[in-house]
């Protein structure tokens, strides 16, 4: 046997164990009742009482747990495991109504005490819920009977039923609140059944649900953080959907047949954020030539593959009290040149500007680097990951800019406290929030949320660039996604394939 | 033997806790906090301390490295900031694919690289040569990452072959794990083809001129079965030499395939381990990785030493 | 160092690799280093309006998502790759071959000492200490060359220590040290020219794994970091792109491919001509 008839037979044993593998993987399958989703971020833990990571609400909100309310499509609150509810004349004691036969995906049975015991944990002194500060408005929570429970407000709270419907108010039963970390006992639609760390997990419809069940009988999580990959996937069919991805990877899929691309609006508003107390973003006039020096219309291309709405000020342009304010500052670089010049720096100056790791930042950071070079500002563009983010910018405010998504609804009021990074200190508007907290007239409270608009887009407290779109790509023959995405979470309840 | 043993062993036990040392403190400095990274923006402070004080982060610094190294004596690695789950654990689950996958990578390499170098240097000088050697300077000069990309292009994308990555259980189904695995091998496996391809051809010119070769064509012998039949025997050495060498860096190498491949391997647990602070995490990943390599070295020391009581007595002196 | 000038000027003929190998490189680091001075467009300056352009008579290779001119990023991005790499080297080299040498000449303890060092180096994988690095300092082109660099220390000195070893026993060393010269003397006017060679070829080598080492990091972003480039970070921006337009990532993987090839054959080249003893190139690339 000579070395060219091993090389040979090595060579044909090699391709026929190819030719196998490949033949197995094209054997498709006739009838689907099973999904495939892409997921960027793997959750570390599947409690969504305990962690802050968008991962857990993206597998088990509404999906494996519920709450007492629920939050919809729109953004509107609706009845949960609790099917009704009466709140006293002054606004303080919520009486909830809760569903019957309902059970948890071990089979044990909800009521009352479960509730109880899901918000006293919430509020315990030793409470890890990362939005513990939201419930802190809770004075105390009893069962009156099984089917229900009476929750009392110290102070009124027109944001307690939203606050109520969140993954961080999930009802957890207490036999198996302790091994929720790995293995979620919830009883929503889909039941926990197997999560390989570091690649996939797998929900299946729980036939025991006391709603209406879920079409899907068996979905699976497939964990791919990196965004070439993630496409890959998703042509070669690996997946069949991604709730939300990297706007940048859109073009592939708008020409193809076999998919669809959801576009939809998010809570996140993509800010320019500047260090208003460290010269020179403390000078009015250096703000309002950053404003002037900023195209959105260039940046939402570049980042974002022209997928954005353009924003002015700190809102959602979905929002009913949303006023267009991209015209207060409009791109005109000799103009920012001037106002420059007028704050004592005709040269312009030097500034960093810390970038975190996701695209729209990254290629943000490019353009808007770009951009204020034309009219003298030199930014140095420093990477830092997630940790570093959090801790230099976010809880110590040691930066000079910053580009990032506030993705919370209905947050303006970050800007009356002078201590959020931005360390923006403006009586005027926290006299605007202050009044706006305590107002519940609908018409007051339009013209004061535009009134805080206005004065956030005329004082340039930070780039406003554009609300980050949801970019969801599917299988063309999946139906029942949302399309925006109001509240965390990717709800599988309604997706069904079609043929 | 016994004292050449236990000074080796001292050496590979001074190592092992130095690194330890160094990987603890080292990532100790990394900027960010895990407690704050788990509960996000909105967490007060003091739900950060509470946590921060669950997790142990709250204690001095030996006192969390002396528990850490104590904890790794008897096996126990710690518990995950962010899984709350036993490292060690997660550990053996990412094992089950970096070492099949380091494996496969090793013994493509081989079924590649040799019979190239094999045939390069038994046409030696002719175009084939020539043209298998120019093939091997194409194959380690090729960013394994580009050449994995372009594999998926061709065989998942295109041609819907193979899976563009991900893993399937070995559990679930043993033949769909080897397939998810096959891209991932080949994008590693042809660097290290190219360099035992020219490792092999090299090894054999020179055979090709010694004694012994002489000696069975004296015996009757074609110039290919003397080759075949004591050449490659001999010229396997040198080989794996540089196969015993490479198996401990592949295992690390994986790390930017096991991210083309979104495989969960070691190198992507660590990768994220990194980025989301969990620092037990990555500690326990790192230390496996530097034991295995300077076990590797401890036990290569000890074969030769056995092997070679020149060795030996060359330590000693 | 002049005989081994001369050597180079000898072989110079004989050795088509060396000549095609070193030609090429030379190439590249000229096509890199233009861009100091002078490149077709500016980089920095971005023009998201003509992004992902077609090759054409303004854009000779097109253009971006950027709207940057690929002939612009391909220059500097070689530039960087190389700067990256040269410098990682000679981290490898200034540290390693005095610490191979002092280990060969002085011996005992010290000699263990390094050795030790050494394994304790080779014991880290590279990529996951250079992903700590990165991660403790900050990303960056300087970073990515420290953390390449120390991993080149012990390489360096590996060679250093057995070349100063095999001359050891040669007559001269013995002599210079009769004439009264310090061990370090010996090494450093003796030993150091004759191995002056083998770390050349060693050299040559390390570069090549450094451009690969910087393209490694920089994928996984780590390396050099907007608004500079290298051929790494140009492959990274462009596996977004590569399926509308494939010769995003073609190009600098190609160059990529294309400068590693030459420094190898220039290195095997100038192995074959300087010290044809060191024919297994195997044992060179046991740092791989």
């Amino acid at each position: 046997m000579s070395a060219r008839n091993i090389i040979i037979a090595l060579a044909v044993v090699v391709l026929a164990i190819a030719g196998v593998l490949g033949y197995m993987t094209m054997n498709g399958t006739p009838q689907r009742a099973d999904l495939r989703i892409g997921l960027v971020l793997e959750p570390p833990i599947l409690d969504p009482t305990a962690g802050a990571a968008t991962a857990i609400d993206d597998v088990v909100y509404q999906n494996v747990f519920e709450g007492l309310t629920r939050i919809d499509e729109h953004g509107a609150v609706q009845p949960a495991l609790a099917t009704s509810w009466e709140i006293s004349p002054d606004n303080l004691i919520y009486t909830f109504h809760l569903a019957k036969n309902v059970t948890f995906h071990d089979g044990t049975t909800f009521d009352a005490d479960d509730v109880v015991y899901s918000y006293n944990r919430i509020l315990a002194a030793d409470s890890v819920n990362a939005q513990k500060a939201l419930y802190a408005v809770i004075a105390s929570v009893t069962a009156v009977d099984p089917q229900t429970v009476k929750i009392v407000l110290s102070a009124p709270s027109g944001r307690f039923l939203f606050d109520a419907g969140r993954g961080d108010a999930s009802i957890v039963a207490p036999e198996s609140e302790p091994t929720n970390d790995a293995k979620p006992i919830g009883t929503g639609p889909f039941k926990f059944i197997d999560w390989q760390k570091g690649a996939n997990l797998t929900l299946a419809r729980y036939d025991g649900y006391w709603g209406t069940k879920a079409a899907l009988g068996k979905v699976t999580y497939v964990f791919i953080a990196d965004g070439v990959a993630r496409t890959n996937a998703l042509l070669a069919g690996d997946i069949d959907g991604i709730n939300n991805t990297d706007a940048t990877s859109l073009p592939v899929f708008a020409k193809d047949a076999r998919f669809k691309v959801l576009v939809g609006s998010t809570e996140g508003e993509v800010i320019l954020a500047q260090n208003n107390a460290r010269p020179p973003f403390d000078k009015l006039q250096v703000r309002q030539a950053i404003a002037h020096a900023l195209n959105r219309e260039e940046i939402i291309k570049g980042a974002s593959s022209g997928y954005g709405v353009p924003i002015g000020s700190h809102f959602a342009p979905h929002n009913p009290y949303y006023i267009d304010l991209t015209g207060t500052y409009p791109y005109d670089p000799a103009k920012a040149k001037a106002l420059l010049a007028e704050a004592g720096l005709p040269d312009g100056f030097s500034a960093t500007i810390k970038v975190p790791p996701v695209p729209y930042a990254q290629l943000g950071a490019q353009i808007i680097a770009s951009e204020l070079a034309e009219v003298g500002i030199k930014l140095t563009q420093v990477a830092v990951d997630w940790p570093q983010w959090l801790g230099d910018v976010f809880t110590k405010g040691d930066y000079d800019l910053t580009i990032i998504s506030h993705s919370e609804p209905f947050d303006i009021g970050i800007y009356a406290d002078p201590n959020y990074y931005f360390h923006y200190n403006d009586p005027d508007f926290q006299a605007i929030i202050s009044k706006l907290n305590a107002t519940t007239d609908e018409a007051a409270r339009k013209e004061l949320a535009i009134a805080a608009q206005k004065r956030l887009a005329e004082q340039a407290v930070n780039g406003f660039l554009f609300e980050l779109p949801k970019t969801g790509v599917w299988n063309a023959k999946l139906e029942g996604m949302w399309q925006n995405e109001p509240i965390e979470g990717v709800v599988l309840t309604g997706v069904h394939w079609v043929k | 033997m016994i004292w050449f043993a236990v000074r080796k062993f001292f050496g590979f036990a001074v190592t092992f806790v130095v690194a330890a040392l160094v990987i603890f403190a080292a990532l100790d400095l990394l900027p960010g906090d895990p407690a704050r990274f788990i509960l996000g923006i909105n967490a007060t402070p003091e739900t950060v301390a509470a946590l921060q004080h669950q997790l142990g982060l709250d204690l001095p610094f030996w006192q969390r490295f002396l528990r850490w190294l104590g904890g790794m004596l008897v096996g126990d690695f710690g518990t995950s900031y962010a899984q709350n789950q036993p490292v060690g654990a997660l550990i053996a689950g990412r094992l089950a694919v970096t070492l099949p996958l380091t494996f496969l990578a090793m013994v493509l390499s081989m079924l590649i690289g040799l019979p190239i170098g094999i045939l390069a240097a038994r046409r030696r000088g002719s175009l084939a040569d020539t043209g298998l050697m120019v093939l091997a300077q194409f194959g380690v000069a090729v960013p394994n990452f580009w050449f994995g990309m372009l594999l998926v292009l061709l065989f998942s994308v295109t041609l819907h072959w193979l899976p563009p990555g991900g893993f399937i259980p070995w559990g679930d189904n043993p033949a769909g794990a080897l397939n998810s695995l096959v891209l991932p091998s080949i994008a590693l496996a042809l660097p290290q083809a190219a360099i035992l391809a020219r490792v092999m051809r090299t090894a054999l010119v020179d055979v090709q001129g010694s004694d012994f070769i002489r000696a069975a064509r004296a015996r009757g012998l074609t110039m290919s079965e003397a080759v075949w039949q004591h050449g490659v025997r001999n010229a396997l050495l040198p080989v794996l030499t540089i196969l015993g060498l490479q198996f401990a860096f592949l295992v690390a190498g994986t790390v930017i395939v096991e991210n083309v491949f979104y495989l969960p391997g070691l190198g992507r647990l660590i990768f994220d381990a990194i980025s989301a602070r969990d620092l037990v995490l990555v500690r326990g990943a790192i230390i496996i990785l530097v034991l295995a390599v300077t076990g590797t070295m401890f036990l290569t020391d000890l074969l030769y030493g056995w092997a070679d009581p020149r060795l030996r007595a060359r330590d000693a002196a | 160092m002049s005989s081994l000038l001369e050597m180079l000027r000898r072989g110079w003929r004989g050795h088509w690799s060396l000549r095609i190998g070193t030609i090429a490189a030379l190439v590249f680091l000229l096509i890199g280093f233009v861009s100091f001075v002078w490149t077709p467009y500016p980089i920095e300056r971005l023009d998201v309006g003509s992004a992902m352009q077609g090759p054409s008579l303004a854009h000779w290779l097109g253009t971006d998502h950027l709207g940057r001119d690929l002939v612009s990023m391909v220059m500097k991005g070689t530039r960087t790759s190389f700067v990256v790499a040269a410098i990682a080297v000679a981290i490898g080299a200034l540290i390693g071959v005095p610490l191979g040498l002092g280990a060969a000449a002085w011996g005992g303890p010290l000699e263990w000492l390094i050795l030790r060092l050494s394994d304790f180096l080779f014991a880290f994988p590279a990529l996951i200490i250079a992903i700590i690095i990165t991660t403790l300092f900050g990303p960056g082109a300087i970073n990515a060359m420290i953390a390449v660099g120390i991993f080149n220390i012990p390489v360096f000195a590996r060679v250093a220590r057995g070349g100063a070893l095999s001359l050891k026993s040669l007559d001269y060393l013995a002599a210079g040290r009769l004439a009264g010269l310090s061990n370090w003397e010996v090494a450093r006017k003796h030993v150091l020219p004759n191995i002056m060679s083998l770390i050349i070829v060693q050299a040559t080598i390390q570069l090549a794994l450094g451009i690969l080492a910087e393209a490694s990091l920089s994928y996984v972003g780590l390396g050099t970091q907007a608004p500079a480039t290298s051929l790494g970070l140009m492959l990274k921006d462009a596996q977004t792109y590569v399926l509308l337009k494939p010769s995003l990532a073609l190009i600098p993987g190609l160059t990529i491919v294309l400068i590693v090839i030459a420094l190898n054959i220039a290195g095997d080249g100038l192995r074959d001509l300087l010290d044809p003893r060191l024919k297994r190139i195997g044992a060179l690339r046991a740092a791989d």
